[in-house]
Formats: structure tokens, C-alpha cells, sequence
């Protein structure tokens, strides 16, 4: 069995986020560095804040300032620092349970190694030089030796969250790596396209035949492996005009308006969808009869144009439809 | 031993519109939640549980929101479940509430759906750029366009029928104050003179991009009996699913959608669901999609549904109302739409729809469909309960 194909796959994407009041005073704070928690109802104070008392469900407003200093609560040790994490350097994880608060953030804790971290070890914030409105605002933590009675500069000043020009929404970046394997009834159908041939796969229980293959059939849910080769002709099923330039960056050569057809392959049981091209695109219709147009090294048709044969009568290609 | 009655006593939603910057998602879907609970005058507490549904994750990059959205829902303590069925969510997330109170599981139920499309990616979200694969050339609207071409083809409808849907459901919206579009200088003419987008699907006869939630409380008999104001009652659920792409795929009227019906017609005892059905609000993100769908519901015969739209049957003042709160076209927070379709469905038996009320609102079909055209999920709710 030829090799399987790999590749490798990243999404990545910008998410916007609207903060809401908390949130937003929360990181505002974070940039005149001042963190905020939110006081419910039985008195507890809960950093980081949040919206709703995890208890009582009931909407909770009351900003109350805590002390940028704290004491570790538990940690782990991070050996190898990945892409986008708070230090590039080998780090701890910690929740820190800040001074005036019920519960603990995580965050990272600079440490020249794990001998120097340990439950109970007190700890402050460092700010980050560059400060947004964002959670990294807190560069990380580091530990403390200095009283928090005595005239500490860490003393909080009792901000309650209002701020000249909020923080109200953040881009949070998300970004997901994957090896992506199109398995083996599809790395055998790339494979034959390279040879410029469509070759599909028959389900031995309804005969119909599928391409690109699954290497199962969806209706039966029995496994395929009978190829068979259609085409390279087929018919136009149905078809609409595109009128609007697509964001897809694999889309922007192309000019509009553009014919985005479903094609019947002959020989296959469902249609393939591609584009149109050699026609006037107010010209194409349903039952027109297409063959491929291929460029130099491509991996696919670049489109499909008419091969000159009479319209495919409606009943011959319905059921495709 | 018998199911036990599901009555709808609460219905909230938000005002939707194209961006709500002013709350996280945590306060969108506690506005929803809210209103219900006061349509309902039920607290926190009076919940047992909480079912909620959205799109999926990756539409606003948040991995299981449900997680922390616990504490804005009251669930803390309580069982909370997500359904995830695609566009179709907020129907199966209220069937699957229903089914805890029928199954006499829990006595109360607060079900919730919600999109923030302004924060989201629904277009590239649902696009990867997978390796190997000719990349997408059309986005959604290339993608159920020449399906409607194919339904124009095999039923012969004129090219207009889509405009007079469009038209209908914008003047719709305009009686709707959650509704998203409110296009108060709307005209046949303005519908039919929008540009070809994906011809046949013109501009004005594609869906809004919203920022919205929808909630319902659903209970039991005695939870009925104890509400404010008059209960919704299912009469029939059903959902149904099949592949996006198989030989034989019927997209202009899929076999899952008409097996769905056929379940809920059943079990609600609908003979014929023209006759016996008041209104029908149905999730329609192309206008062609109405005529469609009627056909695919039986509410009209194969290629005849085009017929009930254009002799205006189903006009607000019509027959058969179709989308009375002005329809998916009108309002569309994606992981919400179908809730929404359910929820006015029960506003309407309940009698308390407000300006887009209709009369006689005896037995009302609400209807979500969702990924492509591969999950169907409705309910008939009666404004008397089902027969013991
Ligand atoms: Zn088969």
C-alpha cells in the first residue's frame, strides 16, 4: 500500500472579545496597574473577578482593590517553555492567593528553579514595561521578602474600577497546530490526480461510487476499496454565479463574477463541485456537458470548460442533483 | 408508563442586533436567561437544570463556553449539559431539555442557545484551509445557492417567489422588537433591485449576521399549573440526522427533514399538517428556503410550495402564517436561530407574540435545520396539552 499523505495544519484566528463591566475594569486596571476583584454577597473577594456569584447566581458589582502581593497556594514546574507562554525560560505555574483576596490566580512565577519554588512562598506581581489592558500586563510573578506592614509601597489605594478611557473589548489569539492525514482512499485519489485521472471507489453493497472515496460508503457504512475511474468528462447538475469576491485568500485570483458548478463526473454517483471556465458565465447551464482544464503542476483541475456535446437531457442527470 | 407533559411557562430573548459590545458573552446569555425567568416569575432557584447549545466553538474561539458560563446561568450545583448540532442547535438543545421533564428526570428546565457572531469567524471558522484540498470557492451562500436553482428547476417557480419571502419577513420583523433587521423603507422593489450575491439568491434575500440568546423554562404539569401566564405544550420532538454528501442526497427536500416531520406529525396526531397546523416558523436563511422547506414538511405538495407563498397564504394575515418574528432572514445569532424558531413558536400558542400575533394560534410548528442540511430538529406546540 502506497504511503499514506501527511501535512502539516494550523488555525489560527483573531477573536475579538467584549469585555463586559468587570472584565473591563478588571484589565483597565491591569494597565495602571491596580488589580481589581469583586466582592460577593456573603463578603468573600474573588480575583480573578467575575460577573456572577458562582453561588448565589446573582449579578455582582462591587470592584474592591487588592494588594499586588500574595502567597502561593500550589504550583507546578514548566521544564520547557512553549510559543506565546508568559517566559521564554523555564517557569512555575502558580495560583497566588493575593493579599485581601478569597481565591488565587494562575499565573507564572520567575524562578531560577523548582528548589526555589514552594507552597506558602510569598510573592508579587511584576508589570510588564508595556502595558494594554491585558492579562500579560502581569509580566509574571517574583518572590518577596518585604513586610506588608511598615509603609509597603504595595499597599492598595481602595480603587474601586472607574477609569478614565476603559479597556472594553481584547483580540484573543487562538492557534491550533495538527498533522493532517487525508488517509488512504483519499491519498490514493490525490495520488491518481497527479496522473491527471479521477479515480473513485464502488461500495460493494449499493454499487454506487464515490469520488473523492471515503473509503467507506455513508449510506451502507460498510468499508470500500474497488476503484474505479470516472471521467474526465462530465454534465453540469446545478450551478450559481458568483458575484461577490470570496476573503479566502485562495480565492482572490480569481475574478468575478465566476460559475461555481456541481459537476456529475460520468460514471460518478454524486457531483463534484469546481469552477466554470471557457463560456461566458450567463452562458452556462444546467445539463451542460464539461471536461477538465488543467495547468501545469496543479493538484487539481483549474476548472472545467464545455466540451462542445449536446446537453445532457434532465432525466439522465436528476437524480444527481 | 406515559411520558410526562412538557409545557413552555418562559420565554426571553435578547434584542438582536449586529454587535453587542457592551456585555462578555457571560451577559448576553444572562440577559436571555433573565427575561425568561421573569416571563416564567421563577427564580435562580426554581431551576434543576440547565441545557444550552451554541455553533461551534470555533465560531468565537471560546473551547467549552458552557464552562464558564455556569455561574451567569444559576447552574452551579445543578446538572448543565451542551448540544451541539450546528445551525440546528437551538432546536435540538430545547428537544433535549424537553426530554429531561418528559422523562420526568427533572421537573424544571432552563434551555438557552446564543451566538456573538461579531466576535466570531463563522465563515473561516467552518473553512479550514485543509492540505491536499481544493480550497472553498463560494462560502455558505455559493454553497445552498445552486440548490435553490435545482428547486427552481423542479418546481418551475417563478424567479420572484424569493423577493415576495423577503419582502414578507423584513414587514414581519418590523412588527418584532427583538428582531435584528427593522428596514422600515422596505419594498418588493428595493428586495428585488438588491444585487445577485450568488445568483439566484439575491442580497435582500440572505440572512443578518446577529449578536443575540434565546432562553425558554420548560416544566412539568405542576409547573404549569403554578404559571403566570398561559403555558406552551409540546405536542410532538423529533430530530433526525443524515450526511452532508451521499449518492443520492436529496438537498432540495432531504429525506431526514421529511422523516423528522412525519415523527413529530405522529406523535402529535396531525393527519395533515395543512389543515391542522395554525403557523409555522422555520428556519429560512434564504428566502427560496420557505417554499422549500413547506414542501419538505408537507404543509404542500413536491414543487407546489412556491404556490402558498406566492397567493400570500403564508402572509402574517394568511392561512398559514410562515416566520411571523420575521424569520432567520431577519435575525440570525446562529447557535440562537433555531431556539428562536421554537420560541415563537410557543409565543404564538401562548398568545403572547405581541404585534406579530396571529389569530387562531392553536398548533404551531417551529423548525431548525443546521450544517448541511444534514441536522433537522422540530416541535408542535399546542396551546391546550396533549391528550392523557
Ligand atoms: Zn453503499
Amino acid at each position: 500500500m502506497p504511503e499514506v499523505l501527511k501535512a502539516p495544519l494550523v488555525v489560527e484566528f483573531p477573536f475579538t472579545r467584549s469585555l463586559g463591566p468587570v472584565q473591563s475594569a478588571f484589565l483597565t486596571g491591569l494597565r495602571e496597574r491596580v488589580v481589581l476583584a469583586v466582592r460577593t454577597s456573603d463578603g468573600r473577594t474573588l480575583v480573578p473577578p467575575v460577573e456572577y456569584d458562582p453561588v448565589t447566581a446573582e449579578e455582582i458589582r462591587d470592584l474592591v482593590e487588592v494588594a499586588p502581593t500574595g502567597t502561593v497556594t500550589t504550583w507546578a514546574w514548566n521544564h520547557a517553555p512553549r510559543r506565546d507562554q508568559p517566559l521564554g525560560t523555564p517557569f512555575a505555574w502558580v495560583l497566588v492567593r493575593l493579599d485581601g483576596a478569597d481565591t488565587a490566580l494562575l499565573h507564572a512565577l520567575d524562578a531560577p528553579g523548582p528548589d526555589a519554588v514552594h507552597t506558602g512562598m510569598r510573592v508579587r506581581v511584576r508589570w510588564a514595561e508595556e502595558r494594554t489592558g491585558a492579562i500579560t500586563d502581569i509580566a509574571c510573578f517574583e518572590r518577596y521578602e518585604g513586610s506588608p506592614d511598615g509603609g509597603d509601597p504595595a499597599e492598595p489605594t481602595g480603587h474601586t474600577g472607574e477609569f478614565d478611557d476603559p479597556v472594553t473589548g481584547i483580540v484573543a489569539r487562538a492557534r491550533l497546530e495538527y498533522t493532517y492525514s487525508p488517509g488512504r482512499a483519499q491519498t490514493a485519489y490525490i495520488n491518481a490526480l497527479a496522473d491527471r485521472r479521477n479515480v473513485g471507489e464502488r461500495c460493494p453493497s449499493c454499487r454506487k461510487v464515490y469520488v473523492p472515496p471515503r473509503g467507506a460508503c455513508p449510506t451502507c457504512g460498510v468499508a470500500t476499496s474497488e476503484q474505479v475511474e470516472v471521467g474526465p468528462r462530465g454534465t453540469v447538475t446545478t450551478f450559481c454565479i458568483v458575484n461577490i469576491k470570496a476573503a479566502h485568500t485562495a480565492n482572490l485570483d480569481i475574478e468575478v463574477p465566476y460559475v461555481y458548478a456541481h459537476i456529475a463526473l460520468d460514471g460518478a454517483d454524486l457531483a463534484l463541485h469546481a469552477r466554470i471556465g471557457g463560456i461566458p458565465y450567463d452562458q452556462v447551464r444546467m445539463g451542460l456537458r464539461v471536461e477538465p482544464v488543467w495547468t501545469e503542476g496543479a493538484r487539481y483541475p483549474d476548472h472545467y470548460r464545455p466540451t462542445g456535446e449536446p446537453d445532457a437531457d434532465y432525466d439522465t442527470y436528476k437524480e444527481l442533483v | 408508563m406515559s411520558k410526562e407533559p412538557v409545557a413552555v411557562v418562559g420565554v426571553g430573548q435578547t434584542k438582536h442586533v449586529a454587535a453587542r459590545r457592551d456585555v462578555s458573552i457571560a451577559g448576553l446569555v444572562r440577559e436571555a436567561a433573565r427575561r425568561a425567568l421573569d416571563d416564567a416569575e421563577l427564580g435562580w432557584a426554581d431551576v434543576d437544570a440547565v441545557v444550552i447549545g451554541k455553533a461551534p466553538d470555533f465560531f468565537e474561539g471560546v473551547m467549552m463556553p458552557e464552562l464558564y458560563l455556569a455561574d451567569a446561568l444559576g447552574a452551579v450545583g445543578k446538572p448543565m449539559l451542551r448540544v451541539h448540532t450546528a445551525g440546528s442547535v437551538g432546536g435540538s438543545t430545547a428537544l433535549v431539555a424537553a426530554n429531561l421533564v418528559a422523562a420526568r428526570v427533572h421537573g424544571t428546565v432552563l434551555t438557552l442557545a446564543f451566538e456573538k457572531q461579531s466576535e466570531s469567524n463563522a465563515m473561516w471558522g467552518l473553512s479550514l484551509p485543509i492540505p491536499f484540498q481544493q480550497p472553498l470557492l463560494a462560502g455558505a451562500g455559493g454553497f445552498f445557492a445552486p440548490h435553490v436553482r435545482a428547486y427552481m428547476r423542479r418546481s418551475g417557480a417563478p424567479d420572484t417567489v424569493g423577493s415576495l419571502v423577503a419582502y414578507k419577513d423584513r414587514r414581519n420583523a418590523l412588527k418584532n422588537p427583538y428582531a435584528h433587521l427593522h428596514e422600515h423603507d422596505i419594498t418588493l422593489e428595493k428586495v428585488q433591485a438588491s444585487p445577485m450575491l450568488w445568483d439566484p439568491i439575491r442580497y435582500s434575500e440572505t440572512c443578518p449576521s446577529s449578536d443575540g440568546a434565546c432562553a425558554m423554562v420548560l416544566t412539568d404539569r405542576v409547573g404549569a399549573a403554578r404559571a403566570a401566564r398561559p403555558p406552551a405544550w409540546m405536542l410532538g420532538g423529533a430530530m433526525r440526522s443524515e450526511p452532508t454528501l451521499f449518492a443520492g442526497k436529496d438537498f432540495v427536500s432531504p429525506q431526514a427533514g421529511k422523516d423528522c416531520a412525519a415523527d413529530v406529525y405522529r406523535q402529535a396526531g396531525i393527519a395533515d399538517p395543512r389543515r391542522d397546523i395554525d403557523a409555522v416558523e422555520m428556519y429560512a436563511p434564504f428566502s427560496w428556503y420557505e417554499p422549500m422547506w413547506l414542501e419538505n414538511l408537507g404543509f404542500a405538495a413536491e414543487g407546489e410550495g412556491w404556490k402558498l407563498t406566492e397567493s400570500g397564504v403564508t402572509e402574517l394575515d394568511g392561512d398559514l402564517p410562515v416566520n411571523m418574528s420575521g424569520g432567520v432572514l431577519s435575525t440570525n445569532p446562529i447557535g440562537a436561530s433555531g431556539m428562536i424558531r421554537f420560541a415563537e413558536a410557543a409565543l404564538q400558542v401562548r398568545g403572547q407574540a405581541g404585534e406579530h400575533q396571529i389569530d387562531r394560534a392553536r398548533k404551531v410548528l417551529g423548525h431548525a435545520y443546521g450544517g448541511g442540511s444534514q441536522f433537522f430538529s422540530m416541535w408542535l406546540v399546542g396551546s391546550e396539552p396533549p391528550d392523557a
